[in-house]
């Protein structure tokens, strides 16, 4: 109940603010622009939208998490509403979990707007709901749970600046080491290799939360797939929050 | 004997940014307050008192020492419930309406009954804002914000009160229904301990005070035990002197102050009758003649004067 007060009141704050609006307009209005680009296209109708709104989704629900993520806790100490909370008999890590929630919240409710838009666009050219991009967004929303974590993480000891950058490289590491580890593996170099690995197993593997091609390009999952994929996620998630709360459990609140 | 707080040895040692020297912000505090009383706290700028009240409420930890409320130890979160804090200078989301805020406070204390959802409008009448239930917070003034503070503090009807300066930023009307507040407060049982700049407003509402400099207890205690109840010094003031007696008196190493034809002086007891005498004979007009005893504001003065070099640490020179 304390938690939900917490979450309602971080989801009114992004709710009320203005940047929230003009991120989801704009958004919409590039799902509205991919239409045009597929009208300019031969090929499969409606696969450049797909691309597009997918993309779109992912792209401004991480703009989100890290421009709001950054201050869930940096704010509330700098502009000193956290005494007003803490001084209340709230456990440290009731706040730091009512301020994801009240993220992941903001976030649903973006990325739920957008499907809806890329849907009834999608209505509009093919007469029929485009339910195979479901598991797409499904995964689209993980990953953002995941970088919404690590903004929160990072804001729970850091400056919005650096927490942005931290983030920020953590989400495309985060989707460039299984690349890299294909690479290395040719190379002799064993420092490199265990270096690179260490790498994959620290960063998130956003990559493997990453099924907009398949699904766009009607290629088959393995049996499975969204459930492990879904299962690594939030462990994932887990992990971030109990060393968020570990962080944040001794810092004095000055 | 009861107590509600209770701390011993509590410390608290801060690092400066980048230097990482040192700051005793608050060093070895014993303090116990019994249910009931109203406990003021004074103590110039940095002295550490708003320091103690976050001690107090568990959002700095101590670098030493111990604390109980309620003869329990701080680490229990429960105990927080019977407790409202009015930070200093308080801060609120500049996105919500007053009403809105008190809700919120009001779920922070897990309170869900209708008669909760009451006790907002209530608050809001009684610190004086009925007019600005729905006004956005980022509207308020310096004022409106403090009285908004002090209905926060209040919505879990708690048993202890911690106000960190209660009456700074309020008009004189707002201090007066402040310290009325305080003293019904009072009436109604519960503890109060309150950090202030502004002396009489400890002289008017307190039971005991403590003076706290550069992180050090100096006194503690009821007022009329810390101030000595005997006449110091006497103060007169005449006028129709000549400008050589002025003279004469100011040789003699007088303390006088000159306000138009008038003369103020104040002399120490023993004194004064021979100075009457002279003063009389010298052709002056008595206008008052009036003992003195010893004030909070002298008891405090002299406290911080004592600590020699209070004023270089603050970077005021002299
Ligand atoms: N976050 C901090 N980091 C470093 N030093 C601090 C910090 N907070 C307070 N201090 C230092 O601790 C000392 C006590 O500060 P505190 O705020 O408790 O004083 P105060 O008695 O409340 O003063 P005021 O009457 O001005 O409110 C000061 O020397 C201050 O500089
Ligand atoms: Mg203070």
């Amino acid at each position: 109940m304390k938690i939900w007060a917490l979450a309602i009141n971080t989801f009114r704050e992004a709710i009320r603010d203005k940047v929230l609006y003009s991120l989801i307009f704009f958004a919409v209005l590039i799902i509205g622009l991919s239409v045009i680009l597929d009208n300019l296209t031969i090929g499969e109708p409606t696969k450049i939208i797909k691309d597009f709104g997918l993309a779109s989704i992912e792209i401004f629900g991480v703009l989100i998490a890290i421009f709001v993520g950054i201050g869930l806790v940096y704010k509330e100490m700098e502009r000193k509403t956290i005494y007003n909370i803490l001084s209340k008999p709230i456990h440290r890590y009731q706040f730091i979990i009512g301020k994801y929630l009240g993220l992941v919240l903001t976030l649903l409710v973006e990325v739920l707007t957008m499907s809806i838009a890329l849907f009834l666009i999608l209505y509009f050219y093919e007469g029929k709901i485009a339910f195979t991009l479901l598991p797409a967004i499904g995964m689209i929303f993980v990953a953002l749970m995941i970088i919404t974590a690590f903004a929160l993480l990072f804001s729970s000891f850091s400056t919005p600046i650096l927490s942005g950058l931290f983030t920020l490289s953590f989400f495309i590491i985060g989707h460039l080491t299984p690349d890299l580890l294909e690479l290395v593996k040719k190379a002799d170099s064993q420092t490199l290799r265990y270096v690179t690995e260490a790498l994959y197993y620290i960063f998130p593997n956003l990559e493997y939360l990453n099924i907009k091609g398949q699904v766009v390009h009607h290629l088959p999952l393995e049996k499975g797939y969204l459930f492990f994929a879904s299962l690594y996620g939030l462990l994932y998630i887990l992990i971030i929050l109990l060393l968020s709360m570990v962080i944040f459990q001794n810092r004095d609140i000055k | 004997m009861e107590h509600i707080i209770k701390t011993e040895n509590l410390s608290k040692v801060f690092r400066a940014p980048f230097t990482f020297k040192k700051i005793n912000a608050l060093t070895d505090l014993r303090l116990e307050i019994t249910p009931g009383e109203v406990f003021g706290f004074l103590g110039p700028n940095g002295a550490g008192k708003t320091t103690t009240f976050k001690l107090l409420l568990g959002l700095l930890k101590p670098s030493r020492g111990k604390i109980w409320l309620w003869r329990e130890e701080l680490k229990k979160i429960e105990l927080k419930s019977k407790i409202g804090f009015l930070p200093e200078n308080p801060y609120f989301y500049n996105y919500l309406k007053a009403k809105e805020y008190l809700h919120f406070c009001r779920h922070l204390f897990a309170l869900n009954s209708q008669e909760s959802k009451k006790r907002v409008d209530a608050l809001l009448d009684l610190v004086g804002l009925p007019e600005h239930k729905n006004r956005l917070i980022k509207t308020f003034s310096k004022g409106m914000l403090q009285r908004l503070g002090l209905a926060q503090a209040l919505i879990n009807d708690p048993e202890l009160l911690i106000l960190d300066e209660p009456m700074s930023g309020l008009d004189p009307l707002g201090r007066k229904e402040i310290r009325d507040l305080i003293l019904d407060l009072k009436n109604k049982g519960k503890t109060i301990i309150f950090s202030t700049h502004i002396l009489s407003d400890v002289e008017t509402v307190c039971d005991r005070v403590g003076i706290l400099i550069k992180g050090n207890l100096r006194d503690c205690g009821p007022l009329e035990h810390l101030l000595n109840p005997k006449i110091k010094s006497f103060e007169l003031c005449i006028k129709g002197l000549s400008i050589e007696t002025v003279h004469n008196l100011e040789e003699q190493g007088l303390n006088l102050i000159k306000r138009g034809n008038e003369i103020f002086i104040r002399v120490e007891e023993k004194e004064e009758k021979n100075l009457l005498y002279y003063l009389l004979e010298k052709g002056g007009e008595l206008v008052s003649f009036a003992p003195r005893k010893e004030t909070l504001e002298d008891l405090y003065v002299n406290e911080i004067k004592s600590i020699d070099n209070h004023h270089e640490n603050l970077g005021f020179g002299n």
